[in-house]
């Protein structure tokens, strides 16, 4: 059964038109728990975490370090050690992706599911040439592709990220790259198979921020071409309201709040969200003093019980402590959910 | 595909990346850029012993490779005297530049030939070693684990067992052992010499490479390449080894040292190569030895040719040490 699933993948690949329809359904997460067992006992660092990505959208993933939001894509990649415990179901085109053999899960990952990884400097060999690594990826599943035909489609893609002459550029090293253009040849890389979902992981963090807008804005066109469907993660909102046409705020784990980004920048409901929104410096508005988030994110060797940020919530009260809030539909748009008993009202400080 | 390069267009008329067009320009593509083995190169010519070590091996390894073209003789043509009596011990002099032994054998020609045979030995035991230990080493540090206490367990125990008694022992089996001699091939032949000491010496390679794969695997660019889609063996053959090279070329350079050495010290003891059919350094030595008080100068070509070498390669290795790993102190 596993078998044939697969050959359908490896199949599908082969022709153009089963590529998704715009608005399919590509990635669907449902209840996803990943535990990792330390020393100290297990760590809770994804509970019950739902999500849904289709075809042609952005979807920004916000959250604190350790919210959980780069271990759900690498457990939807199959990239967590063998420490990880994961349950759940992740579904890539209706396809169950929980379970699968090693062997098939590496079928899938750089041919349907690529990654762009946050530091090019560390993502990118330092001793095999830029050319070389991307032919690397592209022969990873196209065994039958020979060299100089895979070089030269390394060329064009270093051409298509706005590398200039890529001919020259395929030879040499990572190092004799600058970091924008080493993000550029990763981001050549992750689209040499041409995938149907790209995970970006913070792919500008470590750029400056004038190499940043550079690298969103050839991500952008790049999405907007191919209509891939993108899961951007990140814990910069700046970032997320420059890409992302839907964004999932993530908390110790949980979905927090999911909406659309006009709806998160304009009228977020989660005191988290808010929160996250009020500590960010305005180039326009007022200059006071920056808001910050009291306390620190929870430990999730032992998480807080009920709503994990109620021991941050300016709103929480005593039901808070004692039951995780559902993650239910708010201000009757069925885009937009929270996991809060006590929302902040929608009409309140914003940024 | 094709829309992704037009996107290209669009993008690289953004002012960022024409502004990337200019610096490469501006700072001159022109100027070759250095590959990493240009940047090696450069620092091993600054090793002046290491690049004088180098010229003399040079020097050695041709003579001995290519004999014939450096002696009239043959290793065990016997010189005779116009009336057709043996030249027996004929001190050094023009045309026996090391002399005779007893039996008129041009010693020059013997030690040239010897030392075919003696690097062949030490390099392919070196070769052969470091092929085995990177494998076994690469493979402990990737998959870790019950594998990886499995092989290091197994080289703790090769480690612990004496040397030279146990190379004299195997050197013994294929004599009588048929499964020994297909294993190593005939007694007292090159073949059997090379793979009982190649035997010897994968371990500290994959003692070596396992440590540096263990830091290796936790890099970014490893996860990279998994993300890519790229199966264990793509990654241990075209990340990591790649990124082992230095360390690989090193230590077979040093094994090469200490194989022509152990093979010296075989086949002096007898138990290496026959000498009935093969001079090597080290049975050559072993047979100046017996003539010493007759004509001590019979040990000096072997012994000198073999000292030689051995310090060569060392001061090779610690150059390309330097040259290749610069992160590493040098003491």
């Amino acid at each position: 059964m596993a078998d044939t699933s697969l050959a359908n993948l490896l199949q599908s690949s082969e022709s153009a038109d089963t590529r998704p329809a715009l608005g399919e359904r590509v990635l669907e997460i449902r209840d996803l728990n990943v535990t990792f067992k330390t020393e100290d006992g297990p760590v809770y660092a994804v509970r019950g975490f739902d999500l849904d990505l289709d075809a042609g959208e952005v979807l920004g993933i916000v959250g604190e370090s350790g919210s959980g939001k780069s271990v759900t894509m690498l457990a939807v990649l199959g990239l967590l050690p063998r420490t990880a415990q994961i349950t759940g179901s992740v579904k890539f085109r209706g396809e169950e992706l929980i379970g699968r053999k090693p062997k098939e899960l590496q079928a899938i990952r750089g041919e349907k599911i690529a990654m762009i990884f946050q530091d090019p400097l560390t993502a990118l060999n330092p001793v095999i040439r830029v050319g070389k690594q991307i032919t690397e990826a592209l022969r990873a599943h196209h065994t039958d592709l020979d060299q100089r035909e895979a070089m030269g489609r390394a060329v064009e893609l270093l051409d298509s990220v706005g590398i200039p002459r890529p001919e020259v550029r395929v030879m040499q090293y990572p190092h004799e790259f600058s970091g924008g253009m080493r993000q550029r040849a990763m981001i050549a890389m992750m689209l040499a198979n041409d995938p149907q979902v790209i995970v970006a992981d913070e792919p500008t963090t470590a750029l400056d921020v004038t190499i940043q807008s550079q690298i969103l804005e050839l991500l952008k066109s790049v999405q907007e071409r191919t209509r891939t469907a993108v899961a951007f993660i990140t814990h910069d909102l700046g970032v997320i309201a420059h890409v992302a046409d839907r964004v999932q705020v993530m908390y110790a784990g949980r979905a927090a709040e999911l909406s659309s980004a006009d709806v998160l920048f304009h009228r977020s409901r989660h005191p988290y969200t808010r929160g996250l929104l009020a500590s960010l410096p305005s180039l326009t508005g007022r200059t006071g003093r920056l808001l910050p988030i009291v306390g620190a994110p929870p430990s999730m060797l032992n998480p807080p019980p009920g709503c994990a940020f109620h021991p941050r919530c300016p709103n929480a009260q005593g039901k808070c402590a004692g039951e995780q809030p559902p993650f239910d539909p708010i201000d009757g748009d069925p885009k937009h959910r929270i996991a809060c008993y006590f929302p902040v009202s929608a009409d309140g400080p914003q940024t | 595909m094709t829309d992704i390069r037009e996107t290209a267009a669009v993008v690289a008329t953004e002012p960022g990346a024409t502004a990337d067009a200019v610096s490469t320009a501006a700072l001159g593509m022109g100027v070759k850029p250095l590959t990493p083995t240009k940047l090696a190169w450069r620092r091993f010519r600054r090793h002046k012993l290491a690049m004088a070590s180098a010229v003399i091996l040079l020097v050695i390894v041709v003579m001995c490779t290519f004999a014939p073209l450096f002696t009239k003789y043959s290793w065990n043509t016997l010189i005779r005297n116009p009336s057709g009596g043996l030249e027996r011990f004929l001190h050094p002099q023009h045309g026996h530049w090391l002399g005779t032994d007893e039996l008129g054998k041009d010693w020059y020609t013997n030690v040239l030939y010897g030392g075919r045979v003696s690097l062949e030995v030490g390099v392919m035991a070196a070769l052969a070693s470091t092929f085995v230990g990177t494998i076994i080493g690469v493979a402990a540090g990737y998959y870790g684990g019950w594998l990886d206490n499995l092989l290091m367990r197994i080289t703790d125990l090769f480690l612990a067992i004496p040397l030279i008694v146990s190379l004299i022992l195997l050197t013994g089996l294929p004599a009588n052992e048929p499964w020994a001699r297909t294993l190593f091939g005939p007694s007292q032949s090159v073949r059997s010499v090379t793979t009982i000491i190649a035997l010897f010496f994968w371990m500290p390679v994959a003692r070596i490479l396992r440590g540096l794969v263990l830091s290796l695997k936790e890099k970014e660019f490893v996860e990279a390449a998994r993300a890519a889609g790229a199966s264990d063996g793509r990654i241990m053959f075209r990340h990591l080894i790649p990124n082992c090279t230095g360390q690989i070329i090193i230590n077979t350079t040093l094994s090469v040292a200490a194989a022509v050495l152990l093979e010296g010290a075989l086949s002096y003891l007898g138990f290496g190569v026959d000498p009935v059919k093969t001079p090597t350094w080290g049975n050559l030595l072993a047979h100046a030895q017996g003539q010493t008080q007759l004509l001590p100068a019979l040990t000096y070509g072997p012994g000198i040719a073999l000292v030689l070498t051995v310090l060569c390669v060392n001061f090779v290795g610690d150059g390309l040490r330097d040259a290749l790993d610069p992160k590493q102190l040098s003491v």
